[in-house]
């Protein structure tokens, strides 16, 4: 067993799924002799063919258009999209199409199929290159949409997004990509989709995250364990659908909650679950909830980025002024 | 100045207006009278249908509907040469081919009268068939993938795609056409060339002289023929279709035809037709050119075009009796194939949706 980043444990289960299913195919730009712009599919065509990862064309609606039609005849392609800014000429065929064909033909058509791409910002990528639009995708019924926050969970939850027999949107936060690295089994064993996993258990405040900012949440719980203050840390890990059972069980523990997410605030993921806690547990809050999140500002060229990201300090200081309120 | 590359868009009609052969060679489909008279009445189906829908429409038993009046020819022409397990990727004036392929009537009607049931297709034979794209040129994306999966598992199959000639303006379409010229897929592209993009005519889509051209900047085989001779476009979609199967890669059939409906029933095509385009436009239409032909041929008459009629018309008002018998679905079905397994959230929806239902 050896010690493995993020973006080598969704190759490690991509290729461990394709040893298992045969009809598991790999393709999008650049995957194939090159092993991707960030090396997901480093040496995947050496070992399975240039017939299971394919270099497409540069078109992303094509990309995610032959994902349809391919899994629509039962097999299961893993496309990736280079980066999530260039998602959006395929968001034609992933909304209109991925999210709907099981229900439109009342399940005579389903899609085991799954659209990678590297999102957020923080590695001074050009232009185009650092949004979280997470939420566009969280919106739409029919998908799924998982992000894993650490290697772990890429390997098992990857496994399980390729298993899914409905599409998943795999959303990876690229910031972190090398950040760490974790001990991982190759043993194909995933973990589950549509729960949310309680990182870290506290009493006084819960922090929900997912993504690159967990990285940011977890140093923040440690600096508040520091201070006396005892966090429970969350990553939602699938953000569609959304687990709210497991929020609201550790809001009604801890009373005080605080939403901490890379994208800009209005119409987000902490909106929806900030709306759901008020709905369904307000009369467990003991502090009005609090959210740490982007500006509601066009993504800065990256000179300002880091301006534009939260820090641990500032997901410190709002929790403790949560705590701190009578 | 060296030329590198030379290029040439060839035509085919072999059964004019006036039901006369061009050729004394014809393909053998032309001397097959019991097959042409099987298309001359899957025709009639489908202009009896349409006719059938926008009564339904106007009289409030339907929804919106895009009839294909005068394009008959191709969407049986080419989807009466698909084998069964072939598949059919279709657009939204499809229906001729889409019944050809074992799509029923009622499952029409289903569709555009608001019930998903309609893309349920039934029939073994369109199974595996995908339901009408809205978004205008995205299937000709998925057909590629549906071949792309038949080539990675050798199987000999093919797909047949359709769009129309406002539809070649997307980007998808091309997309489509260049994966398909790289990977050599067994897909054939049909264009419907109906000459009118709701009201947008056929010459302010392109510069091109064909849209069949458009599949020579893919290194795609690409061909016209007349679509309102279905003898042309049978025989182009053969031999396309035998070349998709045998690995031979892709082909995109332009089909010049003549929309002689409106749009669809929200449309009013008088607000923009040319005068004058209508009365030419029935003179060229597919059915009655292959009527002369048949009757020329001593293989049609009075009696069994009466016959042929009214049996096809007792089949569309079954299917028109059991499409307006269908009860609409329960409330829950808007929940029950959302995926394979419902998130408990949703899931306390679909309860409040239940009692919601109960109620009304």
């Amino acid at each position: 067993m050896k010690a493995i980043t993020l973006i080598e444990a969704v190759n490690m289960a991509m290729a461990y799924e394709m040893t298992q299913d045969k009809e598991v195919v790999v393709f999008g730009e650049d995957v194939g002799a090159n092993g991707g712009v960030f090396r997901a599919t480093d040496g995947l065509q050496e070992k399975f063919g240039e017939a299971r990862v394919i270099d497409t064309p540069l078109a992303e609606a094509m990309i995610a258009g032959v994902a349809i039609g391919m899994a629509a005849q039962g097999m299961k392609p893993v496309a990736e999209i280079q980066f999530m800014g260039f998602i959006f000429p395929a968001a034609d065929h992933i909304i209109s199409h991925c999210a709907r064909l099981r229900n439109r033909t009342r399940g005579r058509l389903t899609l085991p199929l799954v659209i990678r791409a590297p999102y957020g910002g923080g590695i001074h990528a050009p232009e185009n290159h650092s949004e979280s639009t997470e939420a566009i995708f969280a919106h739409i019924p029919g998908l799924k949409v998982v992000i894993p926050s650490n290697p772990s969970r890429a390997y098992g939850l990857m496994l399980a997004a390729i298993r899914d027999p409905d599409p998943v949107i795999f959303l990876e936060p690229k910031r972190v990509y090398r950040i760490e690295k974790h001990e991982i089994e190759d043993d194909g064993e995933d973990y589950p989709l549509g729960v949310c996993f309680v990182d870290r258990e506290g009493t006084d405040i819960t922090l929900i995250s997912w993504g690159a900012m967990m990285h940011e949440t977890r140093q923040a719980a440690e600096k508040l364990a520091a201070l006396g203050v005892s966090a429970e840390v969350i990553d939602v890990a699938t953000i569609n659908p959304l687990d709210i059972a497991t929020i609201l069980d550790s809001v009604a523990k801890t009373g005080r909650v605080c939403i901490v997410q890379e994208a800009p605030k209005a119409g987000a993921l902490g909106s929806e679950i900030a709306a759901e806690i008020a709905e369904k547990g307000i009369m467990n809050l003991l502090a009005p909830i609090g959210r740490v999140s982007g500006f509601d500002t066009v993504m800065p060229y990256y000179r300002l980025e880091k301006q534009f990201m939260p820090k641990v300090e500032h997901i410190v200081e709002e929790a403790r002024r949560i705590v701190e309120y009578k | 100045m060296t030329i590198v590359a030379k290029f040439e868009i060839k035509y085919t009609q072999y059964l004019d207006e006036n039901g006369e052969l061009l050729t004394n060679n014809p393909p053998a489909i032309a001397k097959d009278f019991d097959c042409l008279k099987k298309l001359y009445r899957d025709m009639a189906l489908v202009r009896q249908m349409d006719i059938k829908a926008y009564a339904l429409q106007r009289t409030g038993k339907l929804g919106t509907y895009a009839a294909a009046t005068g394009q008959e020819a191709i969407g049986v022409g080419y989807a009466s040469v698909m084998n069964h397990d072939d598949v059919l990727v279709p657009y939204y004036r499809g229906q001729a081919a889409m019944v050809q392929h074992g799509v029923s009537v009622e499952e029409v009607f289903l569709f555009w009268g608001g019930d998903e049931r309609g893309c349920d297709f039934k029939n073994e034979m369109a199974k595996q068939d995908f339901p009408i794209a809205v978004p205008i040129a995205t299937q000709s994306l998925h057909a590629t993938g549906v071949a792309k999966a038949m080539q990675l598992r050798g199987e000999k199959r093919c797909v047949f795609t359709e769009i129309g000639e406002g539809g070649t303006s997307q980007g998808d379409f091309y997309e489509a056409l260049n994966v398909a010229g790289i990977w050599n897929l067994g897909v054939v592209f049909i264009v419907n060339n109906n000459q009118w993009a709701i009201s947008v005519p056929s010459g302010l889509q392109t510069a091109c002289k064909t849209y069949a051209q458009k599949a020579i900047a893919a290194g795609i085989d690409c061909q016209q023929v007349d679509g309102n001779d279905i003898i042309a476009v049978h025989e182009a979609a053969l031999k396309a279709a035998e070349k998709a199967r045998n690995g031979g890669g892709p082909t995109l059939i332009e089909c010049i035809s003549l929309r002689l409906c409106d749009h669809t029933t929200a449309d009013d095509a008088s607000r923009y037709r040319p005068d004058g385009e209508l009365e030419e436009g029935w003179k060229k239409e597919p059915l009655l050119r292959l009527r002369k032909y048949l009757e020329a041929n001593s293989q049609w008459s009075e009696v069994l075009e009466n016959e042929m009629l009214t049996e096809v018309n007792q089949l569309i008002q079954s299917n028109a009796d059991n499409y307006e018998n269908l009860a609409a679905q329960p409330p829950e079905a808007m929940f029950d194939y959302l995926y394979a397994e419902l998130p408990e959230r949703t899931l306390q929806q679909r309860e409040v949706a239940m009692a919601r239902g109960a109620k009304q």
